[in-house]
């Protein structure tokens, strides 16, 4: 093997693995996605966040148009204050309502916008006031049968 | 006596912890050395390119073979897996996560072990029994910087190269699998992947991981085969230990980096 076909050879090679990790980036691990978008920064209060995680979606109608980027406990209110990236090209009202959310009964846990009637957007570092914790399911189910014990047996 | 078997037991005991430890004292300054002389032997680029080839180009075939039938085997087994539970739309996720994370850098590792350490090993201890590194270092050429170096460079390049393409070709079997032949949907196969794997941390992962394999697996290779017993049998005896070894360190790296890298991943 001489020289010149052992030097075509590796091209071919590295060419093609450079190409597989830009393959896994860009098709696979959807970086162009939004980390590179310029984004602003909102904060919310939930009494409650369930199990939301870090870099859960935040959507607004199904888009996804953020990810959460910080969750910590408030330790004046005891409340977990969420700071969300979102999206330079979504704006969004000052009274928009923001939810704890399921998708699904076992799905992943997200931040769903309702959009609010305010003309004046949330600028950066903005902080959303309504909030709706997420649902914990066993509370839900051992008030249902704490309603069921109390109202008397049925029939 | 009756403690002489004890003795004798304990004695081996000692020998042999000696004999690790030495070994392993030897391998540490055998890689200090073969960084040492990297610059030299970099600085001579067609060196290490001749080593790309053999490691890498060579392992192509074998890589991109085994890629496409993983992938292939993980699209329908998991399939037929979710779909138990109603979520065979994930199965793009599914493959695209055990790939990028976990088999993508061990298989090929593993590949890369027996395909190309074993030949990196079989060479070098081949050219010690034919005494061409005794030779070399008459005319004074430092078989280190000639030899050793240079493959070992060969196979750090080839690894993260040769596991990517392994992850990409994974991939594509699951989606001939599932899309063409399960018919998944193939907006919710890509849509799925794309929305449950980050190039931070999965993917910058995946790479870490291939590159320590590499590494790990060159000096194992290049070691062995420089540390080979001068005979037929003694290379023989190396060229197993490589693949032994390098398979076994491969797994134990890849536990310890997953603890590292994937422990906190979606805890707050």
């Amino acid at each position: 093997m001489n020289r010149s076909a052992i030097d075509l050879w590796v091209g071919i090679f590295v060419t093609i693995g450079i190409g597989a990790i830009v393959f896994l980036a860009l098709k696979v691990g959807n970086l162009a996605s939004l980390d590179s978008k310029p984004s602003y920064h909102l904060e919310a209060s939930f009494t409650n966040i369930g199990g939301l995680k870090l870099r859960a979606p935040v959507r607004a109608a199904g888009v996804i148009v953020g990810r959460v980027e910080s969750v910590k406990l408030d330790t004046t209110t005891y409340e977990a204050r969420v700071t969300m990236r979102i999206d330079n090209d979504y704006k969004f009202s000052k009274d928009t309502i923001a939810a704890v959310l399921t998708s699904g009964l076992l799905g992943e846990v997200y931040i769903g916008l309702e959009i609010g009637g305010d003309p004046q957007m949330l600028a950066d570092n903005g902080r959303i006031t309504k909030t709706q914790s997420a649902l914990v399911l066993e509370k839900l189910i051992s008030q249902f049968l704490f309603d069921k014990v109390s109202s008397g047996p049925g029939q | 006596m009756p403690t002489k078997p004890l003795a004798n037991g304990l004695r081996r005991i000692g020998a042999g912890t000696i004999r690790a430890v030495s070994r392993m004292g030897f391998a540490a300054r055998f890689f200090v050395a073969v960084l040492y002389h990297s610059p030299a032997a970099l600085r001579r680029i067609p060196l290490t390119l001749r080593e790309v080839y053999f490691a890498g180009v060579l392992s192509l075939v074998v890589i991109i073979v085994s890629g496409v039938f993983v992938g292939m085997v993980l699209g329908l087994q998991g399939y037929d897996t979710l779909n138990l539970y109603g979520a065979g739309d994930s199965l793009g996720l599914f493959v695209g996560l055990s790939l990028v994370r976990e088999l993508g850098p061990v298989v090929a590792g593993l590949l890369f072990a027996s395909r190309a350490g074993s030949a990196i090993t079989a060479e070098i201890g081949l050219m010690k029994t034919t005494e061409q590194l005794s030779a070399m270092e008459m005319m004074a050429v430092d078989p280190l910087a000639r030899i050793v170096a240079p493959r070992f460079w060969g196979g750090v390049i080839s690894m993260p190269l040769l596991a990517a393409l392994f992850s990409v070709m994974g991939v594509f079997g699951a989606y001939v699998v599932g899309v063409r032949l399960i018919g998944v949907d193939s907006g919710t196969f890509w849509g799925n992947m794309q929305a449950g794997i980050e190039f931070r941390p999965d993917v910058t992962n995946s790479i870490i991981k291939s590159v320590v394999f590499g590494v790990a697996v060159s000096l194992i290779a290049v070691f062995e085969g420089y540390d080979a017993k001068p005979t037929a049998e003694g290379v023989s005896a190396a060229t197993t230990r490589t693949v032994v070894e390098g398979s076994l360190a491969i797994l134990a790296l890849d536990f310890i980096l997953t603890v590292f890298m994937f422990r906190g991943v979606g805890d707050v």
